[in-house]
């Protein structure tokens, strides 16, 4: 609860020096307006922003990261169970963290589509990866001794599965699943300022391309709120699978 | 009295370092043998071949009537740190054997409920690990380890990891236990006073690779508590420990320097 206070303490001074500087400064509009401006901005706009391009973007956020949980878990699950597909696949995955996402999302579009299916696909792009390196080092982290007990109780895999090692797993999951979730935002944006039609992406390059820096930023600030929902979502369901992390705080306090 | 446990002309390595040679031991049923020996003896390796982790290279290892290469699951194992799975409570940590043997979580978690309250546990039923302290953590372990439903007891230094008065107290509240139970128990410790006040027998794990462990025999009658370690035979006894041991110690250093 004091952490939610000392961040709306935070947000303000941040806000408020902002808009200070804008107006000691006469900063013009278009170039950063302050942001009581981008409020109006918000406020004026909201039926198209909130109606049609917050709604498009959370679909492909939601699609996206969906997708990418479902198969990046798999993923990890098939390379922990078999040696011969973690040989095979993982060396892929290292490098492909090596590779600037942003700079294959084009092609990505190419490939799938200037529709939803396209921004999927960049959405994707970004957050399976996070996904199965967490969920897999994850898996792969489980204590050797606790292992060598489960087993002299007689565990069978699925028991050290189930019982062991994906519990065990579960913090490194949700570790890998925050900075999904925040990536997701990043990529179905940008999906959209490859081209688009609706979304709060392609709004903002519509926005810079008219110079109504305002309306830029309006759609911005509902991009930031958004990835942080989901975020604050994650560590919301993080909490509620593992209460033992929830009585560990509250015993410490 | 029948053996609960027989090794018999048991060999053994590990990558490629013989660990035993030759090796018997006998434990009967109902009996609690401590095993005691220089550090990196081996004596991990040895817990691990009776659990059934590991197999003999050579010889043959019974529990009760049969020869049993599948020992998995038959072994109550207690290791040296509690291993109590930090997300799951203590009803939960303590039903985890028997619901790898199948029985119903419900069923499991009651059959727990009902035996808490004879370890002092009823309260933290539904506590998680992190909110006891070591000693009761040891418990809820012992416990786990009762109920892998086994009349076979490994205990891995056990109390190690404790401060020295939990640990005093442990060690009477474990003669308690044993006596209670009557499950079979050989406990691996390093501390020469746990291992003469608990056991019936102390068995000395000597040489690189072990192979004529020395027996003896400890006379003091029960019940014991901490005081017994007063009394002439305990303190013989523990010289005569404290001697092998040393002697053992310079033999290997002896051994280090010509090898050098």
């Amino acid at each position: 609860m004091s952490r939610g206070i000392w961040f709306g303490i935070s947000i303000a001074i941040f806000f408020a020096a902002w808009e200070a500087v804008c107006r000691i400064f006469a900063v013009p509009p278009f170039i950063l307006p302050p942001p009581s401006t981008v409020v109006v901005a918000l406020w004026d706009l909201r039926e198209s922003l909130l109606g049609v391009h917050l709604w498009a973007t959370l679909k492909e956020v939601l699609l996206g990261l969906s997708v990418s949980i479902v198969f990046g878990v798999l993923l990890a699950f098939a390379m922990s169970m078999s040696k011969l597909i973690e040989r095979l696949v993982y060396p892929y995955i290292v490098i492909s963290q090596t590779i600037p996402i942003i700079a294959l999302s084009p092609v990505f579009i190419l490939w799938f589509g200037y529709d939803l299916s396209g921004k999927i696909a960049v959405t994707i792009l970004f957050t399976f990866f996070p996904i199965v390196v967490n969920t897999y080092d994850g898996l792969r982290s489980t204590d050797q001794e606790m292992l060598q007990l489960i087993k002299t109780m007689g565990a069978n895999r699925w028991q050290i599965f189930t019982k062991l090692q994906l519990p065990s797993c579960l913090p490194h999951f949700f570790s890998g699943l925050k900075v999904a979730a925040t990536y997701s935002v990043a990529g179905a944006t940008i999906g959209e300022w490859l081209g688009a039609s609706e979304g709060l992406g392609y709004f903002g390059r519509r926005a810079s391309g008219n110079f109504q820096a305002p309306a830029l930023f309006a759609s911005v600030l509902l991009l930031s709120v958004l990835g942080m929902l989901l975020f604050w979502l994650v560590g919301r369901i993080e909490r509620q699978l593992s209460p033992h992390t929830k009585n560990k705080h509250q015993s410490s306090k | 009295m029948r053996d609960q446990l027989a090794f018999s002309q048991v060999r053994f390595s590990y990558s490629h370092t013989p660990i035993l040679e030759d090796f018997d031991l006998r434990v009967k049923k109902g009996e609690f043998v401590s095993m005691i020996g220089p550090s990196g003896i081996g004596k991990s390796t040895l817990f691990q071949l009776i659990a059934g982790l590991l197999q003999p290279d050579q010889g043959e290892i019974r529990l009760g009537e049969a020869r049993m290469d599948e020992r998995l699951g038959q072994v109550g194992y207690m290791p040296q740190r509690d291993l109590l799975m930090p997300w799951r409570t203590i009803v939960e940590n303590a039903a985890l054997p028997l619901e790898i043997k199948g029985m119903s979580k419900k069923e499991a978690q009651q059959r727990v409920r009902q035996e808490l309250p004879r370890y002092g546990l009823q309260d933290w039923a539904d506590a998680y690990p992190a909110q006891l302290s070591g000693g009761m953590r040891q418990r809820v372990s012992f416990l786990r380890a009762l109920l892998s439903g086994t009349d076979l007891m490994l205990l891995d230094e056990p109390f190690s990891a404790l401060d020295g008065i939990t640990r005093l107290d442990m060690q009477e509240w474990l003669m308690d236990k044993w006596q209670e139970t009557g499950s079979t128990m050989l406990m691996i410790t390093h501390d020469i006073d746990e291992a003469i006040l608990l056991a019936d027998r102390v068995i000395v794990l000597l040489g690189k690779p072990i192979r004529t462990p020395v027996e003896l025999n400890v006379t003091i009658p029960r019940p014991r508590s901490v005081t017994s370690r007063n009394q002439p035979a305990f303190l013989a006894l523990r010289e005569e420990i404290w001697g092998l041991l040393r002697a053992e110690q310079t033999k290997l250093q002896l051994l280090g320097r010509e090898a050098r």
